[in-house]
C-alpha cells in the first residue's frame, strides 16, 4: 500500500505493536534542556534507571540564561540552580552538554540542526513543544513531556499512537518581503489552533521546496501553533548539502549510506492523506497577529476585528477578552499600533538568514527613539557568524542591543522581559497573555517586519523599507 | 502515580477557549526541579493580581470551588508549551479530572503520566455541566463504565484501552516498557547494522 513519509519513518521505528495499537517508538535523537528535564533525572534516581544510550542525548541550557554578559554566571538563584543541576546529571549520567560558555551553545533547536544532529529519516523529541522545528529535514519530531523524557532516557523509546495524515500544499511563488512567517501565521489563521490535532503535517508543494532549510525549520516551528503533533518536509539536496560536513553528521562510508537512506525519504504518489488543503503563494502578505492566540492572524494593512461583526457568542467573547488584553480598539488599522519593544530571535526567528534578513532593512538605518530593539542569535555559532558579516555592526548602529544566545524574551524566564501594557513586535511564535512577561502584548512578525517595526515606531509593512 | 477509578465533586468551569499552559502556569514557576508545591501557583495570573493579592472572584479562589476536583474549560484546553508543569499544578491543586470539547495532544499524554483524566464531550453536554457548576452540585465521574453522572442525567465519553488501564491500575509505564527490554535491545542491534551513522558519528 502507498504510504506517506510520515507512514514510513513511523514503520520504520516500531519496536513493539499492541493490538489496539499502542506502539513502542524507537527514539534515535533526545534533545534535553534545563527546564524540563530535571525532575526526569530524578525519576531515573528515584528508581536506580541508567540512561539507555547516553550518545544518542545531547544537552543544552537556553531557556533561563542571561543574554547579558555570561563570564559573572547567573544571578537569579533558582536559573542558576537548574543549570547547575542539568550539568550535574549530564555529568553523572554521561550525556554530552553545550554549556553556557560553550560557543555552539543556543537555543536546543537551533543547535539540534547546527551540528548535524539532526538528521533526515530519524525520530526526534524534546521535553520542549517546538521540537516541531527539526521536521523540516525530513524526520519525525515532535515535543514530549518531561514524564516522557524520563522514559525515553530509561528505554531509548517511546509509547505513542500514531496520528493522522495531513498535508498542506503551498505552491506558487512569494512576493518580495513576504517570508516563510508570513506563510505559516496565515496557515494557523486558517487551520486554527486547534486544526492539527491528532495529525502530523507533512508541507508540499513547489514554494515550499523553493523555500530555505532556515526557511522551512520556521514553517515546521510553528506547526505545533497549528495543533498538529509535528510537521514535516521530504528532505532534498538543500537538506543534504546543509548537513553535510557538521560535526555530528554522518562522515565517509557512512555519509554516503546515509545519503543513499535519505535520498529515499518521500511520501508515494498515490499516498492518500486524511486531510488535505492547498494555498498559493501569491495570497500571501505579510502577517501580524493582533490577539492572544496565534490564530489571530491579519494581514499588515488590514484592521482589528470587531467583535459586533461575529455572531458566535464564545468567540465573540474570546475577540473582546483578548482586545482587552491587547489594549487595542475594534477597526483600528493595524499600521496605527504603535509599538515600544522590538525583539529578534528565538527558535522560529534566531537564525542566520533572520537576522540577515531584519539587518537588511536596518542598513543605514535608524530604529524609532522611543523603541526598545533588541537582537538575540539563537546560537553561539549563529552570533560568529553574524559577527563575521558585520551584521552586528548593522544592528548596533541602528541602536539595537546585540545579545548572548538563548531562548530570551520568547518566553521571559530570564531578566528579558516585557513590562505590564508594553507592546512587542516579536519574531517568536507565541503571543499568550504574559508570555514575554505579565500584561506584555506580543505581535507576532517576521524578521524584516519587526525590523520595519522598530524603524517607523508602530507596525508596518516591511514591503516599504523593502527596495 | 495515583490510581484512578472514580470522583465526585462540584466542577470549577472555567469558560475561556484555547487555555495555553502558559496561563496553567506561568514560567516564573518552570524554575523549580521538583514535581510538587506548584498548585498555589495554578492560573497564576487570573488568581492574583499585579501585587500579588488573591483576585476574589476568580472561580478558583471562591468557596467551594476552591476545592473542586474536576474542572470544565473551553476548547483547545492545554494548549501551546509542553510543560508538564501544567498538569502538576493541576493535580498539586486538586484537580485530577478536566472536560473539555478537545485537548492539545502533549497536554493530553501528560495528564495520564500523573494520574489525571482529561474527558472530551460535546460542547452542548458542556454547557450543561457547567449549570451544575454555577448550582453548585456534585457530578460523578466513573473511569470504569466511562460515564458522568449527573443530576438523574448520564453522558458517556470513550478513552483509550491502555490509557485507561493505567490510570485504574496507577502503572508505571516505564516499567512495562522496560519489559520489553529485549525487543528493544534486538531493534537496536538490527539498526546499528542498518543505519550505523545513527551511532558512529558523534564527534
Ligand atoms: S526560543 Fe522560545 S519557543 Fe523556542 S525553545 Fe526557546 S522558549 Fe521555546
Amino acid at each position: 500500500m502507498s504510504k506517506t513519509l510520515y507512514d514510513k519513518i513511523w514503520n520504520e521505528h516500531l519496536v513493539h505493536e499492541q493490538i489496539d495499537g499502542t506502539s513502542l517508538l524507537f527514539v534515535d535523537r533526545h534533545l534535553i534542556h534545563e527546564v524540563t528535564s530535571p525532575q526526569a533525572f530524578e525519576g531515573l534516581r528515584n528508581t536506580n534507571r541508567k540512561v539507555r544510550q547516553p550518545n544518542l542525548t545531547l544537552a543544552v541550557v537556553d531557556h533561563n540564561i542571561p543574554t547579558t554578559d555570561r563570564s559573572k554566571g547567573i544571578d537569579d538563584e533558582e536559573s542558576r540552580i537548574q543549570v547547575e543541576t542539568l550539568e550535574k546529571n549530564c555529568k553523572d549520567f554521561g550525556i554530552k552538554l553545550f554549556g553556557m560558555t560553550d560557543k555552539r551553545q543556543g537555543i536546543v533547536h537551533i543547535v539540534g540542526p547546527e551540528q548535524g544532529f539532526t538528521q533526515p529519516g530519524t525520530v526526534i523529541v524534546c521535553g520542549d513543544s517546538h521540537t516541531a522545528t527539526h521536521g523540516a529535514f525530513g524526520s519525525l519530531a515532535f515535543g514530549i513531556g518531561t514524564s516522557e523524557v524520563e522514559h525515553v532516557l530509561a528505554t531509548q523509546t517511546l509509547v505513542q499512537k500514531k496520528a493522522k495524515n495531513f498535508r498542506i500544499n503551498v505552491n506558487g511563488k512569494l512576493a518580495l518581503g513576504v517570508t516563510s512567517k508570513d506563510v505559516i501565521l496565515q496557515i494557523i489563521g486558517k487551520i486554527g489552533t486547534a486544526g492539527g490535532t491528532g495529525s502530523v503535517i507533512e508541507y508540499a508543494g513547489t514554494l515550499i521546496s523553493n523555500l530555505s532549510v532556515e526557511q522551512r525549520m520556521t514553517i515546521c516551528n510553528m506547526t505545533i501553533e497549528g495543533g498538529a503533533r509535528a510537521g514535516l518536509i521530504q528532505p532534498d539536496e538543500k537538506i543534504f548539502n546543509y548537513l553535510k560536513g557538521r560535526p555530528m553528521s554522518p562522515k565517509n562510508e557512512n555519509w554516503d549510506k546515509a545519503l543513499n537512506y535519505w535520498s529515499n525519504l518521500k511520501t508515494d504518489n498515490d499516498a492518500e492523506f486524511d486531510k488535505e488543503i492547498n494555498l498559493n503563494g501569491k495570497d500571501i502578505i505579510p502577517m501580524v497577529t493582533w490577539g492572544t492566540s496565534p490564530e489571530d492572524v491579519i494581514p499588515i494593512n488590514g484592521k482589528i476585528p470587531n467583535p459586533e461583526n461575529e455572531s458566535n457568542l464564545d468567540k465573540k467573547n474570546s475577540i473582546i477578552r483578548s482586545l482587552k488584553y491587547m489594549g487595542l480598539k475594534p477597526d483600528t488599522a493595524v499600521k496605527d499600533i504603535k509599538i515600544d519593544k522590538v525583539f529578534i530571535g528565538s527558535c522560529t526567528n534566531g537564525r542566520i538568514e533572520d537576522l540577515r534578513e531584519a539587518a537588511k532593512i536596518l542598513k543605514e538605518k535608524k530604529k524609532a527613539s522611543h523603541v526598545h530593539a533588541m537582537v538575540v542569535p539563537g546560537s553561539g555559532l549563529v552570533k560568529e557568524q553574524a559577527e563575521q558579516e558585520g551584521l552586528d555592526k548593522i544592528f548596533i548602529n541602528s541602536g539595537f542591543e546585540w545579545r548572548e544566545p538563548g531562548c530570551s524574551m520568547c518566553l521571559a524566564m530570564n531578566a528579558d522581559k516585557l513590562k505590564p501594557e508594553e507592546r512587542c513586535a516579536s519574531t517568536s511564535n507565541r503571543n499568550f497573555e504574559g508570555r514575554q512577561g505579565r500584561g506584555g502584548r506580543t505581535h507576532l512578525v517576521s524578521p524584516g517586519m519587526a525590523a520595519a517595526a522598530a524603524i517607523s515606531g508602530n507596525l508596518d509593512d516591511v514591503r516599504k523599507y523593502n527596495n | 502515580m495515583k490510581k484512578f477509578t472514580s470522583l465526585k465533586s462540584i466542577p470549577a468551569y472555567l469558560p475561556i477557549v484555547n487555555i495555553d499552559t502558559d496561563m496553567i502556569i506561568p514560567k516564573q514557576f518552570l524554575k523549580t526541579i521538583k514535581r510538587t508545591g506548584l498548585g498555589k501557583n495554578l492560573f497564576y495570573e487570573m488568581r492574583y493580581d499585579n501585587d500579588g493579592k488573591v483576585i476574589e472572584n476568580f472561580v478558583l479562589n471562591k468557596k467551594p470551588y476552591n476545592n473542586s476536583n474536576i474542572l470544565i474549560a473551553g476548547n483547545n484546553f492545554g494548549c501551546g508549551s509542553s510543560r508538564e508543569h501544567a498538569p502538576w499544578a493541576l493535580l498539586d491543586f486538586g484537580i485530577t479530572c478536566v472536560i473539555s470539547t478537545s485537548y492539545a495532544d502533549i497536554f493530553y499524554n501528560n495528564c495520564f503520566k500523573n494520574g489525571i483524566l482529561p474527558i472530551v464531550l460535546d460542547e452542548d453536554k458542556i454547557k450543561e455541566l457547567s449549570e451544575y457548576s454555577n448550582r453548585q452540585e456534585e457530578i460523578l465521574v466513573d473511569l470504569k463504565d466511562e460515564k458522568i453522572t449527573y443530576g438523574n442525567n448520564e453522558v458517556s465519553f470513550k478513552i483509550d484501552p491502555f490509557k485507561k488501564k493505567c490510570l485504574m491500575e496507577g502503572l508505571d509505564d516505564i516499567a512495562l516498557s522496560l519489559e520489553k527490554s529485549d525487543k528493544i535491545k534486538s531493534f537496536e542491534d538490527k539498526l546499528k547494522i542498518k543505519k550505523p551513522w545513527l551511532f558512529n558519528d558523534q564527534s
